[in-house]
């Protein structure tokens, strides 16, 4: 199949050279050096702000994603709402990328909308220690995607709550909190750790948007690896092959908890469908 | 609705309306008033042009290539080698764990002087095969989903009792049957490539998201004019999809997210 061979040659032997080079010198001779560079000094830091980012935008996303899409989708929501929340959200979790970061410093820049808004109120972010150009911005941008992306990733699980399970708990003298507490957050807990995964993973990927937003200088992984291939910085392109090959160690062990998380979550998908 | 219910939907909203109504402002602003001048200034520059065009180019290559690699593997997969699906799908959701920015340094190390005619080294078509890649999983659980819902046995034998070879069947029989979910993957692969910025980026090629940030680096509210332009492409790609008939809910394909 030519597709075995396109796969072959663009994704599994480009990945598998990266696996190889992480433990080569420039002279081609075996070494561990740029492997264990990885753990240590600015290389762990850039790991560190990663996962720390990946995972606050992931938790704030996930929730954000949740709460709207349950307000929006459930079944007591106008009708129209449905349709236009995850038409809303298909297009912003598909844009990304630097345009996005140009949306942002209009909206929260020194001198966005959302900032001048603000600011006449004495409210001004700027003077209470926020820059957009800063982790926290990089969280709010990247919100921007990882909400819509709850609420497509959440939607089918948010469906299968069945009305019955409801009106039984109820009928049964369950009050609102106590549904939520053994049946709602029981059922729903995979599903969304799950989809919580899959947020971390996409904004531990991300390049282009914190690369627009800081000029490159925030210190990610992704931009890290950038700066190594492409800056002016005389370096050894073998310490970018360690340093992407620890990315795919990474979203590989989350995707491996999101397998194992969505796995519980089917079996309440499959009584459903 | 509860009142809480409608918090969040106004929550929501905000998040997703207030960014996009402070660029479309920024980028109508013209000194004190409001004007045209940053998309008169976008659209008169030569480099939009050319960086628009080579984007839009390498898209529609992108969408060919892609569609010629799997309509024919969804297809056997479907009709005769179910046993290879674990495979293909396993593949196709790599790129997930396997990022644009680690695609493209592999690439970079691997398809070097050495190993690409000198005629592609320098030619943005250098980044097709890896904007394939990128697209796998759209591709590929678009068109699965469409095959999913023919009965392709039944169709193929029809069509072969009737005397038609395997290239008639596919090309008369099975596309038009598939044609929505075709669209739906075309679509969202040029949704990608339209906005790609990481592989181009490394590999030093000047496509149109890399004239985004340039522009960005230099000019504010002409790159607020292009951010709307951008954003107006991803809104296309998406009615397209909603345009050719697929259901907003059930669209798994969407998942995953553009280019970042």
């Amino acid at each position: 199949m030519p597709f075995l061979a396109w796969a072959a040659a663009f994704l599994l032997v480009p990945a598998g050279a990266l696996l190889i080079g992480a433990f080569r010198t420039q002279d081609g001779e075996f070494t561990t050096e740029f492997f264990k560079d990885i753990f240590k000094g600015s290389s762990l830091d850039a790991y560190v702000k990663s996962v720390e980012i990946s995972l606050i935008t992931a938790l704030l996303g996930g929730a954000l994603g949740f709460l709207i899409a349950y307000a929006a989708l459930s079944p007591g929501a106008p009708r129209l709402l449905r349709p236009a929340f995850l038409t809303f959200s298909g297009v912003a979790a598909n844009f990304g990328g630097v345009p996005l970061a140009f949306a942002f410093i209009s909206t929260l820049g020194t001198v966005g909308m959302a900032t001048r808004a603000l600011d006449a109120m004495g409210l001004n972010p700027y003077d209470h220690g926020f820059t957009l150009f800063g982790f926290w911005g990089l969280v709010v941008t990247y919100l921007y995607f990882q909400i819509p992306l709850m609420i497509i990733i959440i939607a089918p699980a948010i469906d299968g709550l069945k009305a019955e399970w409801r009106e039984a708990a109820s009928n049964l003298g369950a009050t609102s909190t106590q549904y939520w507490r053994y049946v709602g957050v029981p059922v729903l807990l995979p599903s969304i750790l799950g989809s919580m995964v899959l947020l971390f993973g996409g904004s531990f990927a991300a390049y282009a948007t914190a690369y627009a937003l800081t000029s490159g200088h925030i210190g990610l992984v992704p931009l890290k690896i950038g700066e190594l291939i492409n800056g002016n910085v005389l370096s050894d392109p073998h310490q970018a092959y360690a340093l992407a090959f620890g990315m795919v160690i990474v979203i590989a062990v989350a995707m491996a908890i999101y397998f194992v998380l969505d796995r519980r979550a089917s079996r309440w998908r499959r009584s459903v469908q | 609705m509860t009142r809480s219910g409608w918090f969040w939907v106004a929550v929501g909203l905000l998040y997703f309306l207030l960014p996009l109504a402070a660029t479309a402002e920024f980028s109508f602003k013209d000194g004190d008033s409001y004007s045209f001048a940053a998309y008169r200034e976008i659209f008169d520059d030569p480099q939009f042009r050319d960086t628009f065009f080579l984007s839009l180019k390498l898209a529609i290559v992108t969408i060919i290539v892609a569609l010629l690699l799997f309509i024919p593997t969804v297809y056997w997969v479907h009709l005769r080698l179910p046993q290879f699906r674990p495979l293909v799908q396993f593949l196709c959701a790599l790129p997930f764990v396997v990022p644009p920015i680690v695609l493209i340094v592999g690439i970079l190390y691997v398809y070097n002087y050495q190993w690409v005619p000198g005629k592609y080294l320098g030619s943005p078509y250098y980044l097709v095969p890896g904007y394939v890649v990128l697209g796998f999983p759209f591709m590929f659980f678009a068109l699965d989903n469409a095959f999913r819902a023919i009965d392709v046995h039944t169709l193929t034998e029809a069509s072969q009792s009737l005397g038609a070879g395997w290239t008639r069947t596919l090309w008369k029989v099975i596309l038009p049957n598939i044609l929505t979910g075709a669209l739906a993957g075309a679509f969202l692969t040029f949704a990608l490539v339209m906005g790609e910025f990481t592989m181009a980026s490394l590999a030093l090629f000047n496509t149109f998201p890399t004239y985004i940030n340039y522009i960005g680096q230099t000019k504010a509210n002409p790159a607020a004019a292009l951010t709307i332009i951008s954003f107006g492409i991803t809104w296309l790609a998406l009615l397209g999809i909603l345009f050719v008939g697929r259901r907003p809910g059930r669209t798994a394909v969407q998942v995953g997210g553009g280019a970042r």
